[in-house]
């Protein structure tokens, strides 16, 4: 996949459906947010988008705040 | 009677925000005391409880999401539950949220430990329209199901009942509920197989899977280090993906499986009223000033409030000394009076009088928290701490530090990254603590007239501050240098906090602030009264003086006297003299030592009144130095309690020393400066 089509979370609207593809990041990282529940293919929906700063999102029901670094990272999928 | 009490020893475990603390407290009320797991820094609360003719003894585990080895909350979960012969663990999961809670109870039962699933919050649940079949749950996941209302006290009964059942109960193996998949499942089998027949074996097979760096550490045979690493390989080529991914989703597919079995949800979100709170709460333009504004109320009242009941002690601890100093006949002299008088009572009591300050403090602490905000107040303060290489969490602490540096460096825990964590820890000093606020109000009003006195504190405050944002920005440019962790927190629903949780809380935190002072401040009074008598003066010298003039003199002669004539002129261009830098002495072991040592130094008895030292010292000093003296006071050498927090959280003492010398050597040159400058300026 080209850099340019891929979607990144930091830039969606506040109430938008997203679904999860992937993170570029490290292991360590790509593991932490699997075991909250960031995995290929979950919906997820953004809450505030408050740019600069952190983000919400919900995540099965939680309200999960995630840094602006991190992000710009996730690769969804409208 | 007697013989036939079967003891047994549970755990609770939970999600933060799941309500494990209110159950724990409906089971245990005040039977509960407050400890430390054994070598690491993270809270132990053990309480006990009686239900029929069993004797409970209840261990509650820290709040985690998990148990992966990335927080030391988690690995303590994990160790101390494999380690302790536990006979049931309670996992209070959040009925409203229960997918996301269901992650931990899968691994706890992978864990294969007897357990028990408190649906906690039932009727939230339900009033968010969840329907349980408890029964297929239950039959799914195989484990006992109890719904209860902690803060109502509902369900407790039932939940007494299934742990006492279970305990009873032969041991089945739990760890085989969760199936990975054939082609994980294969590698387990072929992993147990070099596992002698062990209770955990299946957990540390899994845990090795997922290259879990705590338990891989403890493996050191080669035949299975080799064995597993080919197996990870083996599994990585397949899926494409690193094998923990891969478990953690076959966990979450299992839990969502077994929800859509057995839940339904006829309402969508159960965040319809947080949602709209957090739309001005967490407002782009109008959170910060909200959060500010709430912060000072918070300090408002706590110093409001706490006026009176500090005055009662204060009374309290004036009329002791009176009452302990009658017992021996007037005007003479014994050693013993002193050291209970000046050095115990004295010591004690001038910081147990901060008790309703730290109480109340610790009060507003847990309404926030309780309620859900402290999160909010994380996010909304996240982009300004991002600028200088920290996260929203450090917020938290630093707030705390307002209040006392010791609970404050205790709070660094929520931070999972350690350079994070040090960084924060080595600068909180530097928010001015309740502690200095003595100093403040002793010097203030002696140089500065009424209409600037608000202001001169506020300049204070924000001195501290600003150093704070400096110094936490070099260190994580050079000494602590590294990216800074990802930033990811949950949200909790707001909340109405329960008065019980609140006043529960608020006895802890003033119970081990008076512990503190039964002993470490107690031992410090002791050698500091020591230092400040020995040795005497000739007794020629005290001939003819009062007894005022006496304890100067004496102070003058003693071990910190001398110390401080001899750093005299160390301190000269700050604009201290031999005085100053003697109550500094003092400061340094705890900050509200300084105001009494200047009393001493001055010879004003201790029921003169203040305003008499005040006047002392506005004729003796300039506002310059005054204010020279409060921004050394403010910036330098962290008092004793706080060093000893510091070595105990970071793990070293070199962080301690380093953290004492750096603040002390930057209040030394900041205000060589503003001397300097200050002096050069007013001709």
């Amino acid at each position: 996949m080209k850099i340019q089509e891929q979607i990144l979370l930091k830039d969606m609207a506040n109430g938008t459906k997203v679904r999860f593809l992937k993170v570029d990041a490290g292991r360590g990282l790509k593991a932490r947010l699997a075991a909250m529940g960031l995995l290929a293919g979950v919906e997820l929906k953004v809450i505030n988008n408050g740019h600069p700063g952190p983000l919400v999102i919900d995540l099965k029901g939680s309200r999960m705040v995630l840094g602006r670094g991190m992000a710009g990272k996730i690769i969804v999928k409208p | 009677m007697a013989e036939n009490i079967k003891r047994i020893t549970v755990a609770l475990a939970g999600n933060p925000n799941s309500g494990k603390t209110t159950i724990f407290n409906s089971l245990t009320g005040m039977r509960q005391h407050v400890g430390n797991y054994p070598g690491v820094t993270v809270e132990k609360k053990q309480g006990f409880c009686r239900y029929q003719d069993y004797e409970l003894d209840i261990v509650d585990l820290p709040g985690t999401y998990s148990l992966t080895a990335y927080s030391t909350e988690e690995v303590v979960t994990r160790n101390f539950i494999i380690e302790q012969k536990l006979d049931v663990v309670v996992d209070v999961v959040d009925a409203s949220n229960i997918e996301r809670n269901l992650y931990l109870a899968v691994q706890l039962m992978e864990l294969n430990v007897p357990m028990v699933l408190a649906f906690n919050m039932s009727d939230i649940a339900r009033q968010r329209g969840l329907v349980f079949d408890i029964e297929k749950l239950s039959i799914l996941l195989g484990v006992k199901i109890v719904q209860t209302v902690g803060n109502k006290h509902q369900g407790i009964e039932e939940l007494l009942d299934a742990i006492a059942q279970t305990s009873q109960q032969p041991m089945k193996d739990y760890a085989a509920a969760i199936k990975y998949g054939g082609e994980i499942e294969n590698e387990i089998e072929k992993l147990q197989q070099k596992f002698d027949e062990l209770r955990h074996s299946r957990w540390t097979v899994i845990k090795l899977l997922e290259q879990d760096a705590d338990v891989s550490k403890h493996i050191q045979n080669q035949e299975i280090i080799t064995a597993v690493q080919n197996s990870i390989k083996h599994l990585n080529t397949i899926f494409a993906e690193e094998p923990e991914i891969i478990i953690a989703d076959r966990r979450y597919g299992f839990i969502s499986g077994a929800c859509q079995e057995a839940v339904k949800n006829t309402i969508e979100s159960r965040h319809n009223r947080s949602d709209m709170i957090d739309t001005v709460m967490t407002h782009k333009i109008l959170g910060l000033p909200i959060f500010i504004a709430l912060m000072y109320i918070v300090f408002d009242l706590t110093f409001r409030f706490g006026k009176w009941p500090m005055h009662w002690l204060e009374m309290f601890f004036g009329w002791l000394g009176q009452t302990v100093t009658g017992f021996w006949p007037v005007g003479s002299e014994s050693v013993l009076k002193s050291l209970l008088v000046d050095g115990i009572i004295g010591g004690v009591g001038g910081v147990v009088v901060f008790l309703p300050n730290i109480m109340l403090l610790f009060a507003a602490i847990a309404i926030l928290e309780d309620s859900g905000y402290m999160a909010r107040a994380a996010f909304v303060t996240d982009r300004l701490m991002h600028k200088i290489g920290l996260h929203g969490k450090s917020f938290i602490p630093m707030l705390i530090g307002f209040g006392c540096t010791v609970p404050a460096i205790m709070a660094c825990r929520i931070l999972e990254n350690r350079r994070n964590r040090i960084t924060t820890i080595l600068v909180l000093p530097l928010f001015s603590c309740g502690a200095r606020l003595t100093i403040y109000a002793l010097f203030i009003p002696a140089f500065f007239a009424v209409q600037w006195r608000g202001a001169v504190m506020l300049l204070i405050y924000f001195i501290g501050i600003t150093l704070a944002v400096i110094a936490a920005k070099i260190l994580r440019i050079t000494l602590l240098k590294g990216e800074t962790i990802p930033f990811v927190m949950e949200l909790p629903p707001y909340r109405m906090p329960t008065l019980k949780a609140i006043l529960i809380h608020m006895w802890e935190r003033g119970w081990l602030y008076l512990k503190k002072a039964g002993t470490v401040i107690l031992a410090i009074s002791v050698i500091l009264w020591i230092a400040g008598n020995w040795p005497k003066p000739a007794a020629e010298k005290l001939a003819g003086l009062n007894s005022e003039q006496e304890r100067q003199v004496s102070l003058e002669s003693s071990l910190v006297g001398r110390t401080g004539k001899a750093r005299e002129p160390a301190f000269k261009p700050l604009g201290f003299d031999s005085r100053v830098v003697t109550a500094l002495i003092g400061a340094a072991v705890a900050k509200e030592v300084f105001v009494a040592q200047m009393g001493i130094t001055y010879s004003i008895s201790k029921h003169e009144n203040v305003s008499v030292l005040r006047e002392r010292l506005s004729q003796d000093y300039t506002p310059l130095q005054g204010f020279c003296v409060m921004l050394f006071c403010l910036i330098s050498a962290p008092c004793l309690a706080t060093l000893a927090v510091t070595r105990i959280e970071t793990g070293k003492i070199g962080w301690a020393i380093f953290q004492w010398t750096g603040l002390t050597a930057l209040a030394y040159a900041v205000t060589f400066v503003v001397y300097q400058v200050g002096m050069i300026l007013s001709g």
